[in-house]
């Protein structure tokens, strides 16, 4: 039993030696110009990875500016709104979306979604908000937008699974006693509740962050995968995931390899990074925590 | 003496307070009703579009070679089986005997550690898991093969089996365990015969939890299983996989194989549909049968 769990620690060792090891070669050449450098030229063997920092970066905010509010919404709606029968069926649909495998959200974001942001959605938007500067340009389809969008239905479950967890342990004589001064249930909702799972709502969206930092498959499918920095949501980009899932098998050369190895090692250590914090926030509310009556 | 009741003057909520309930209300219903929209349009889709492309071919056939009709999955749904049962022969018994390890004996530091690499391992993105997978087997065999996409599936199976086993034994009320050790039942028997027994329908759980995670993972496999055209049964070779072959088909140009690719997507999902609800539906029947 000890060597099982002792397996654990050696599992997490073992990624961490293979990333380490196998980048080295990258790093000794590159060092942290690696990161701040955008050209990426397999044929010079220059490697810079800003395009896929940046892509990862910018997928995952338009996807948590999406996701945030709807889960946070979901969440309310299923512990504090909705009538008692309907809260199990809207729990379990809700993690079902949870279940659905990465690649078959790509599919049906190539033929569905896509068509449809390039048909209707990506035309209105350019029309009314171009001047912001973040709609312009030809409308693809394909590009940051389609993969913001489909991590944000991704995301969406794991923040609203947090969410409902934290604000269940909120304790209920809090409601009760914000009621009892005569607040609607919406005010009860945010004086009482929100308020006092802050902290754990926090944690549940950094970890979706941590998700949609190192979601595959999905954004690979519609991202458009072009190694650019363009300012608009309309054009293509990469992710630090994507780059890896496209061109791992087929590199060729040492450098090649290890600079693809020392994509994943960054994007391992930062998702590393972000779930920790975040495990620490949701653990400061769900664990014992005392009904403060004010902040 | 009775005492006096303060005046209180009771007034009405306000309509600007009204309208704000009703407003958040409305918005919080409305979200999920946009939430639920792809949940529904997915399985609408996957429906539609996969009921129409499915047919026996598809399940008994090999792929055909671009531009002729017909041919199927067969080959990449028996490749899934052999890689997740690959993946399970490693993954469920390191998952358990952690779990075990951590509920029985893990009330120290080494055990909290291990509680917490688990949940740091859960959060590792499968593209990663494998990278690694990729520089263990594959450099050392030299080639793609089914063993090195089942080792990657395992490593991502043993976070989640290690801790729903630890909560499904710590369910397990010391009584229990009491009674055995005072039979003179010794102490690994008890676990394995008594706690592990009682626990049983609560750690498949978790197994059938981490099953539907795998079972549609398509990032690990790229450059572990890598894929076949071809029937292989041989662990030491390239194999297909089921999200696998929907991702090639899904990206590729072709008609004939969209079609495929929504085939496929739908036997898989109906896969993990039918384990989570399972899983659903032995929870609600209660984890713990034999102990209250």
């Amino acid at each position: 039993m000890l060597a099982c769990g002792l397996s654990v620690l050696a599992l997490v060792g073992l990624i961490i030696y293979e990333l380490v090891t196998k980048s080295s070669l990258s790093w000794h050449a590159f060092g942290w110009k690696f990161f701040f450098a955008s050209d990426w030229d397999p044929v010079n063997d220059e490697y810079g990875a800003l395009p896929f920092v940046f892509g990862t970066i910018v997928s995952s905010l338009v996807a948590l500016a999406l996701a945030v509010p709807l889960a946070v919404g979901v969440a309310i709606f299923i512990t504090e709104m909705s009538p008692r029968w309907l809260r199990g069926p809207l729990a379990f649909t809700t993690e079902l979306l949870a279940a659905i495998p990465s690649v078959i959200y790509g599919l049906w974001a190539i033929f569905v979604l896509v068509p449809l942001l390039r048909a209707y959605v990506e035309p209105f938007l350019g029309r009314y908000f171009g001047w912001t500067g973040l709609f312009e340009g030809t409308p693809y389809g394909i590009g940051m937008l389609a993969a913001g969008i489909i991590l944000a239905i991704m995301v969406v479950p794991i923040i609203s699974a947090i969410t409902r967890e934290v604000m269940t342990a909120v304790p209920q004589q809090q409601r009760e006693a914000v009621l009892a001064l005569g607040a609607t249930r919406w005010e009860m909702v945010r004086t009482g509740v929100l308020r006092n799972a802050r902290a754990g709502i926090l944690g549940g969206i950094i970890l979706g962050l941590g998700r949609a930092l190192g979601e595959t498959m999905a954004v690979t499918m519609v991202i458009g995968n072009r190694a650019e920095i363009a300012k608009s949501l309309f054009a293509p980009g990469y992710t630090m995931a994507s780059v890896i899932a496209n061109e791992f098998s087929e590199a060729t050369g040492d450098t090649y390899l290890s600079a693809l190895v020392e994509v994943g090692l960054a994007l391992f250590l930062v998702t590393i990074i972000v779930n920790i914090l975040a495990q620490v926030l949701v653990w400061s509310v769900t664990r014992g925590m005392p009904a403060r009556s004010s902040t | 003496m009775s005492a006096v009741l303060p005046e209180i003057e009771l007034k009405p909520i306000g309509l600007g307070r009204r309208l704000a309930n009703g407003l958040m209300t409305a918005a919080a219903a409305a979200a999920v009703l946009i939430v639920l929209l792809p949940l529904g349009a997915i399985f609408a889709y996957l429906l539609y579009k996969g009921i129409g492309s499915l047919n026996w071919s598809f399940l008994t056939q090999t792929p055909k070679p671009v531009g002729e009709a017909g041919g199927g999955m067969a080959n990449a749904i028996a490749g899934s089986v052999l890689i997740l049962g690959i993946a399970s022969l490693i993954g469920v018994p390191v998952g358990i005997g952690a779990g075990i390890y951590l509920a029985e004996y893990g009330r120290d530091r080494l055990g909290n550690l291990i509680r917490f690499t688990a949940d740091v391992l859960n959060g590792v993105p499968s593209i990663i898991i494998g990278i690694v997978a990729y520089g263990l087997v594959v450099l050392r065999q030299g080639h793609f093969s089914a063993l090195a996409g089942g080792a990657a599936l395992a490593i991502m199976m043993v976070p989640t089996i290690t801790r729903t086993t630890e909560e499904m034994l710590l369910l397990v009320p010391l009584g229990v365990r009491e009674a055995a050790y005072g039979l003179g039942v010794s102490r690994w028997r008890t676990t394995l015969s008594i706690t592990l027994r009682t626990a049983t329908s609560g750690v498949i759980t978790g197994i059938m939890l981490a099953f539907a995670r795998i079972a549609g993972e398509t990032a690990p496999l790229l450059f572990t299983a890598f894929g076949n055209q071809y029937w292989n049964w041989n662990i030491n070779q390239p194999t297909a996989a089921l999200p696998l072959q929907i991702f090639t088909y899904a990206i590729s140009p072709f008609d004939e194989w969209h079609r495929q690719a929504w085939a496929g997507a739908l036997i898989l999902i109906v896969l993990i549909v039918i384990s989570v609800s399972a899983v659903r539906l032995a929870a609600n029947r209660g984890m713990l049968k034999g102990a209250n």
